[in-house]
């Protein structure tokens, strides 16, 4: 199969389908709608259920009861119908469920805007329901990516027993771009009798699997924290993801973005290296496990005066990356959070001024 | 090399379809390509845009704000998008809905009537057709074949709409060869 002209909203819900996930719970919401459009039409044609919910509180529990049950299972939704589902997202964390979430973020806080934004990397990567619990968040930067994003959280998901999010934005939902997606088309949860409440029958087990988030014995309440730590600690061991640009270079200025941020900034990196000023980017593809080491590492280069965190917001990941550098060297933020990109213009200047 | 093309006017008259033929044909002749739709809170009856970027390797940003070329479908967005396009980019203006210039003496500006053309064919609907048809031929952004059969291929499966469309993309080429 060739490449095909697709947006960025239809290509994630048929990357789902790719995945072997046919089973997709929403409820509408700009700047993601469209992905529920493709699915009602899509799921249908490929025996998968399409199913509208009354509300993002409904979506959150119904992945809870299907991702227990053991089906394959994922919603989108954008930042404020993610916020109604964060208190399923930490029960499903809690009970150790593979859900797949899609956050097409806009600007916030309250109902903000509809315009591209990364102002929910906060609660991504740092929770957003309560407890002490971590999703593997991944961020694309290109219809392709997500494309490919989409179709690794379902097996990272059901690996971890944990939920994935993929967080994009306006553009990565509405733009259009051509796509290749892989044949392959994966099945069932491949562990999934270790977990799920299939019926013993159905497993031709003894043992009773069990979904429960509520432990009232304060050691089998460290027990279950210290399991859930291992995981992530796992993670941060196994599956940090990241693009280094132009780091091979004597670069004077490391960016880190991410995102739909991240290609202005590698349109600054090639006008800059035309002008004969190098800088380099480390482009996070997973924000959690936060690519810490290799940042630190490219900011500690010789040559390196200083750091950009540039975000789509006002200032959110730029505490990763003062964490990753470890006071090494001066880090500074730069973003917007209305909705409108910054051109890279706007950013060379600011690099500049940086460095100057 | 990259260029980008800045498609404009009210919405429905075929503005985010124009660039998606532009874009797919683009594709076709194997150039990165990305199409970015104004999809901000836009009023029925509002401007519609979107840009399609073309370019010879990976796309950084696809968020330009200054285009290379321009086709304004009414007088609204030529006001808006004319100050904005890259000297020596093509500025189409479909002359049948504008009665301005684009003020602009170091661009290629190209009247094309393209809604009455379109009723002289026997629809209104094509005058987006008509409008890429004269674009791609001033421009020459893409191959005129390719874009040809891509057409064809957006009404494959609406087939009594494709004489009409191949007829418009015709009439838009004329318009574009007389100078």
């Amino acid at each position: 199969m060739g490449k095909i002209l697709m947006k960025g909203n239809e290509a994630i819900g048929e990357a789902a389908i790719r995945a072997g996930c046919l089973n997709y719970f929403a409820y509408p919401i700009t700047p993601q709608s469209e992905v529920a459009e493709y699915l009602s039409r899509r799921m249908p044609e490929v025996g998968g259920v399409f199913l509208q919910a009354e509300s993002e509180i409904a979506v959150g529990n119904m992945l809870f009861g299907a991702a227990g049950c053991g089906a394959r299972v994922f919603t989108t939704s954008s930042s404020p119908g993610i916020s109604l589902m964060s208190e399923a997202i930490s029960y499903i964390s809690s009970a150790q469920l593979p859900v797949v979430f899609v956050n097409i973020v806009r600007g916030g806080p309250g109902l903000g805007g509809i315009l591209p934004s990364q102002a929910d990397y906060f609660q991504a990567t740092k929770g957003g329901g309560h407890g002490d619990y971590r999703l593997l968040v991944m961020a694309p930067a290109s219809i392709q990516e997500a494309v490919e994003m989409v179709m690794t959280a379902f097996p990272l998901a059901e690996k971890y027993r944990n939920p994935v999010m993929i967080l994009g934005d306006g553009l990565i939902g509405q733009m259009m771009e051509p796509v290749e997606f892989p044949e392959h088309l994966r099945t069932e949860p491949s562990n999934k009798d270790d977990w799920a409440t299939n019926g013993m029958d159905t497993r031709k087990s003894s043992k009773p699997n069990l979904v429960k988030t509520l432990f009232l014995n304060a050691e089998k309440l460290e027990e279950h924290n210290v399991i859930l730590k291992a995981k992530y600690d796992r993670m941060k061991r196994e599956e940090v993801r990241y693009e280094p640009y132009n780091t091979d270079t004597d670069y004077q200025a490391l960016i880190v973005s991410f995102g739909t941020m991240s290609r202005v900034c590698r349109t600054v990196i090639d006008d800059l290296k035309a002008e004969g000023f190098e800088t380099a980017m480390i482009r996070p593809q997973t924000l959690f496990p936060f690519p810490e080491e290799p940042i630190k590492q490219a900011a500690l280069k010789e040559s390196c005066k200083v750091i950009i965190s540039i975000e789509l917001n006002m200032g959110q990941m730029v505490e990763d990356v003062e964490r990753s550098v470890q006071g090494g060297r001066p880090v500074h933020w730069y973003g917007k959070a209305g909705g409108d990109v910054p051109t890279p213009e706007e950013i060379i200047d600011v690099i500049k001024s940086f460095v100057s | 090399m990259q260029r980008e093309v800045m498609f404009a006017g009210f919405g429905g008259q075929g503005i985010l379809l124009i660039g998606n033929i532009l874009a797919h044909t683009a594709m076709e002749e194997g150039y990165e390509v990305a199409w970015v739709p104004s999809y901000g809170p836009e009023m029925r009856g509002g401007t519609a845009y979107c840009l399609v970027v073309i370019s010879d390797r990976p796309i950084g940003s696809p968020i330009i704000r200054n285009p290379m070329h321009l086709v304004a479908m009414n007088h609204p967005s030529l006001e808006k998008f004319a100050p904005m396009v890259k000297p020596n980019g093509v500025v189409v203006i479909n002359s049948s809905l504008i009665h301005i210039g684009s003020d602009r003496d170091d661009v290629d500006e190209l009247l094309v009537p393209a809604n009455d053309i379109a009723n002289d064919l026997g629809s209104i609907k094509v005058a987006n057709i008509v409008a890429l048809g004269a674009f791609v031929a001033r421009s020459k952004i893409v191959d005129f074949e390719v874009l040809r059969k891509c057409v064809q291929e957006q009404f494959s499966s609406k087939e009594k709409l494709i004489p009409i469309n191949m007829a418009a993309l015709e009439e838009g080429k004329k318009v574009a060869q007389i100078k």
